[in-house]
């Protein structure tokens, strides 16, 4: 059993099946962009990306991961190195504050942006709803993604 | 689209994920900490038996309150809290032991085998049972279940009644709510060889961080240095018990000479941490025929829970604003903060103003509907303006009274008269349509409840470059930020030469707790202090030492701007980093400590009179809503917020806190509800207490009222609480519009 994560393949031992995969990103691969907000998959902080789409890492198990691609915020980046215009804008607007729902955060509006490059903002908004945050009201995190989208 | 304007210095790491939380820290050989909570609320214990949890895999330890080297209770104001509980439990949040693993997995399995042997007791979990004569005592050694008590007693009630031609009563109820920071508590502690204990944790309040790891180890505060580090989240809920988390990491650490990490789970978190405080307020007003407020008598009843907290912090902000922005000559306060075994109350984003405000901002439009006067008029009546007396007797005449300004800008915007006419009362078919507003007055900072200073280092470096530190801290909201922006307009630097250092409990002196919206204007009064003794220092260097300068007069004051210094007609500029390096180079460090002492405030405990606060801000929150009268759904379609911040330092991020209030306080209106059940609290995460999403809040408009404020040294006031204790009551009053009925209980109901 294999897991590409951020690109880079990561072979699997038969002991690490019923691993979490935020677990296994964290603490195995010391990935701590995943956050723990929740730990039961409402909370969003822990978002990645599996094959393109926006998921809980906390709820799933690398068992039923094998051979797929996981991208985290640590895989993201800018066509030409640097960061993503998605994380260029969240700067730019404001849209982050205490961070720990930023990287989910980020991940969510990514997945959005690669089915739907212009999203209306009703649609930004249903693209995070799973996604919590405390402190900015989605205000800016809803302008940062409409920015994102506009310069992409 | 939005210019690209924020400025965060943190802003980077964060977006990339690479800034680092405590759970994301590791320290060589690092064992894991847990907590076994009490499953009762009140209960004498009998005995603890850890010995089958001893021999569970992977764990090292195991402490019980008779391990604590130092002393078991502390508090900020009275020491009733335990680090872990010894003899009488409170309540369930209370922690009997710690469990240490070689892995949190083998801590966590461990905590089943803990045996608590307990007499149950009685508990007391409704704060009217409590006061009543002969109830049994929370807390024995404190005499009373009422915890403290805060009056007013200004004018003469009596005259006010007999003055008065119509009267109101009324009694609203406000929930517990959580915090719900999205990091949960945590803290990774090391016993470092020079016999320092290192505390990394995700807390608010270093200073108060210090002081409990201290008390529990027996330590000097100078022998525990508390490092602040990316945190997610606070609004005021990471003090007490954050600090307690921190203390319990410390605890394991000192006894077994090994860095401990103890996480809390969000289940941990809503059982342990204190909340918002629930009220129940009761007021009755007199008005004269002229639509003039003439008396308030009002009580104020806070179910404190188990502990002490800042409870009688929180009820007096609660009793100096209990009136609200209004005028009242005769007024009657009584308030009681109440010590029961529910869960804790303590801090929260609002401070107590949240619970009184949403009361006296329905009430105040009761009255005016009795009266025959709109809601607007009967505020403009009442309101206090420029030079006006407070109910506390104070004068407001230090700093603009906006409080009509601010008002006059979000009824404007919102087009508040012309929709006000669409709404429902309740009347019509479908769906009904509400509009509402509600404004405020705030006493900045800590007011007469503490002592009230802060300082900031700036420390510049050979080359040029500057260190600046602060006793803020950093929450979140961007304090670091603002403190960046402030010390390079002072010092005509650009922001990227001014690093803000990693603060340390042992580097800057202890600044208070980052609290009461005093981050921008204590710690940023303290960088224009210190900056001004900089550029003192360095002008003083050029004049006695620039070849140049030496022949202006001794009294010659220098402008610090485009990283120049120059006098005043520009005839002669030397570059910053020329200054700094003829600094060092004349035996000289460009280095100074700057204080701000907050102006001076009084209180009379006794009569409730004084000078509550050195400033205030005033706000203004307006929504609109519809209603789905079948299913009694609440749908927010607008929310407008002015407030006046003195100066925005930062913009961007001053509306970041208006969002966010905004937010917060409508969760607080419509979704949030912190139950508890013989004293445990029901909601356990986040899928059994809900917070707003972004489906359920509409777009938000931030209008900033810039009245630069004399008593601050950065012109700039607060405004994380200001933009959370008005949307509940806006609700409220539009949900009446909609509906045609008034809501006395929180959270709203259709």
């Amino acid at each position: 059993m294999n897991i590409i994560v951020n690109g880079i393949s990561h072979q699997l031992s038969s002991d690490q099946h019923e691993t979490i995969l935020s677990t296994y990103l964290r603490e195995e691969l010391k990935l701590t962009g995943s956050k723990i907000g929740c730990g039961v998959g409402v909370c969003g902080s822990c978002t990645v990306l599996v094959e393109g789409r926006a998921l809980r890492s906390c709820k799933l198990k690398l068992k039923d991961l094998d051979g797929k691609s996981i991208l985290t915020i640590e895989g993201i980046h800018g066509s030409e190195g640097g960061i993503h215009p998605i994380q260029q804008a969240f700067i730019d607007v404001g849209a982050i504050q205490c961070g720990f729902c930023t990287p989910g955060m980020v991940l969510s509006a990514y997945a959005l942006l690669l089915s739907n490059p212009h999203p209306m903002r009703e649609e930004i908004r249903q693209a995070i709803k799973g996604n919590l945050c405390r402190c900015t009201g989605y205000q800016q995190i809803v302008d940062a993604i409409e920015l994102a989208a506009s310069r992409m | 689209m939005k210019p690209a304007t924020a400025f965060r210095n943190d802003a980077l790491a964060k977006v990339t994920g690479r800034a680092k939380y405590t759970d994301d820290l590791e320290l060589p050989g690092q064992l894991h900490a847990t907590v076994v909570h009490s499953p009762h609320a009140r209960a004498e214990i009998i005995s603890i038996d850890v010995s089958l949890a001893l021999q569970a895999p992977g764990i090292v330890a195991v402490f019980t309150a008779k391990d604590v080297p130092g002393k078991i209770r502390f508090g900020q104001i009275i020491q009733d809290y335990p680090v872990l509980t010894d003899k009488q439990i409170n309540s369930t949040g209370d922690v009997i032991a710690l469990i240490v693993g070689s892995t949190r997995e083998a801590a966590l399995a461990a905590r089943n085998l803990v045996k608590l042997e307990v007499k149950e007791l009685h508990p007391l979990l409704d704060p009217e049972e409590a006061i009543r004569e002969g109830a049994p005592l929370v807390h024995d050694w404190h005499g009373s279940n009422i915890c403290n008590t805060h009056h007013i007693r200004s004018g003469d009630p009596d005259l006010g009644e007999r003055e008065s031609t119509h009267i109101l009563e009324a009694e609203f109820i406000t929930q517990r709510i959580e915090h719900a920071y999205l990091e949960p508590e945590a803290a990774l502690c090391n016993l470092r060889p020079d016999g320092v204990m290192e505390v990394y944790g995700s807390m608010q309040h270093p200073f108060s961080t210090r002081r409990f790891v201290a008390n529990t180890l027996g330590l000097p505060l100078a022998d525990v240095e508390v490092k602040t580090i990316p945190m997610g989240g606070g609004f005021g809920g990471k003090d007490d018990t954050a600090a307690l988390v921190c203390a319990r990491a410390a605890l394991c650490a000192y006894l077994l000479n090994r860095p401990v990490k103890l996480i809390y789970s969000r289940e941990m978190s809503f059982r342990e941490s204190y909340k918002r405080h629930p009220y129940k307020i009761t007021y009755r007003l007199g008005l004269d025929d002229d639509g003039l407020i003439r008396f308030v008598k009002v009580r104020i009843l806070a179910d404190g829970g188990a502990y002490c907290s800042v409870t009688p912090w929180v009820t007096w902000r609660s009793t100096v604003q209990c009136c609200g922005c209004y005028q009242v000559p005769h007024v009657h306060c009584d308030t009681y903060g109440v010590y029961t075994n529910n869960v804790f109350s303590g801090a929260m984003r609002g401070f107590g103003s949240p619970q009184v405000n949403f009361a006296i901002e329905q009430l105040i439009e009761m009255a005016g509907e009795k009266l025959g006067l709109d809601e607007i008029s009967i505020r403009r009546k009442n309101m206090l303006h420029q030079g006006s007396t407070t109910i506390t007797g104070q004068v407001l005449d230090t700093h603009i009274v906006s409080l009509k300004q601010v008002m006059d800008r979000v009824l404007d915007q919102i087009n508040y008269s012309e929709k006000r006419k669409q709404c429902s009362f309740g009347k019509g078919e479908g769906e009904l349509y509400g509009i509402g507003f509600a404004i405020s007055y705030r006493g900045m900072s800590l007011g007469a409840e503490g002592v009230d200073l802060n300082s900031a280092i700036l420390n510049v470096q050979p080359d040029g470059s500057v260190l600046l530190e602060t006793g803020i801290h950093e929450n979140g909201q961007g304090s670091e930020s603002a403190m960046i922006l402030i010390a390079a307009e002072e010092l005509g630097l650009p922001r990227e030469s001014i690093r803000y250092r990693l603060p340390s409990t042992s580097n800057i002196p202890d600044g208070g707790t980052t609290v009461a919206s005093r981050g921008t204007i204590m710690g940023g009064g303290a960088v224009v202090n210190a900056a001004g003794i900089l550029k003192k220092l360095i002008t003083e260097a050029l004049l006695k030492h620039h070849p140049q300068y030496s022949v202006l007069p001794s009294d010659t004051t220098l402008v610090f701007a485009d990283k120049l210094i120059s006098t005043a007609d520009r005839s002669i500029q030397v570059s910053w980093l020329e200054a700094i390096r003829l600094c060092f180079a004349n035996q000289i460090y460009p280095y100074a400590f700057g204080v701000f002492q907050a102006p001076n405030v009084s209180w009379d405990e006794e009569t409730g009179q004084g000078n509550a606060y050195f400033t205030w801000v005033y706000g203004c929150q307006a929504v609109e809503l519809k209603v789905e009268p079948r299913s009694g759904k609440i749908t927010l379609t607008n929310l407008v917020a002015a407030h006046d911040v003195g100066k925005a330092i930062n913009p961007e991020l001053v509306k970041g806190q208006f969002y966010g209030g905004m937010a917060m306080a409508s969760g607080y209106a419509l979704l949030e509800d912190c139950r508890v059940d013989k004293g445990m609290v029901v909601p356990s995460n986040f899928h059994n207490y809900h917070l707003a999403r972004a489906t359920d809040l509409p777009e938000m408009t931030a209008i900033i009222i810039e009245n630069p404020d004399p008593n601050s040294p950065s012109k700039a006031k607060g405004i994380g609480e200001p933009t959370n204790e008005l949307m509940a009551p806006a609700i409220a009053n539009a949900l009446y519009h909609a509906t045609g009925k008034r809501c006395f209980k929180l959270p709203l109901k259709a």
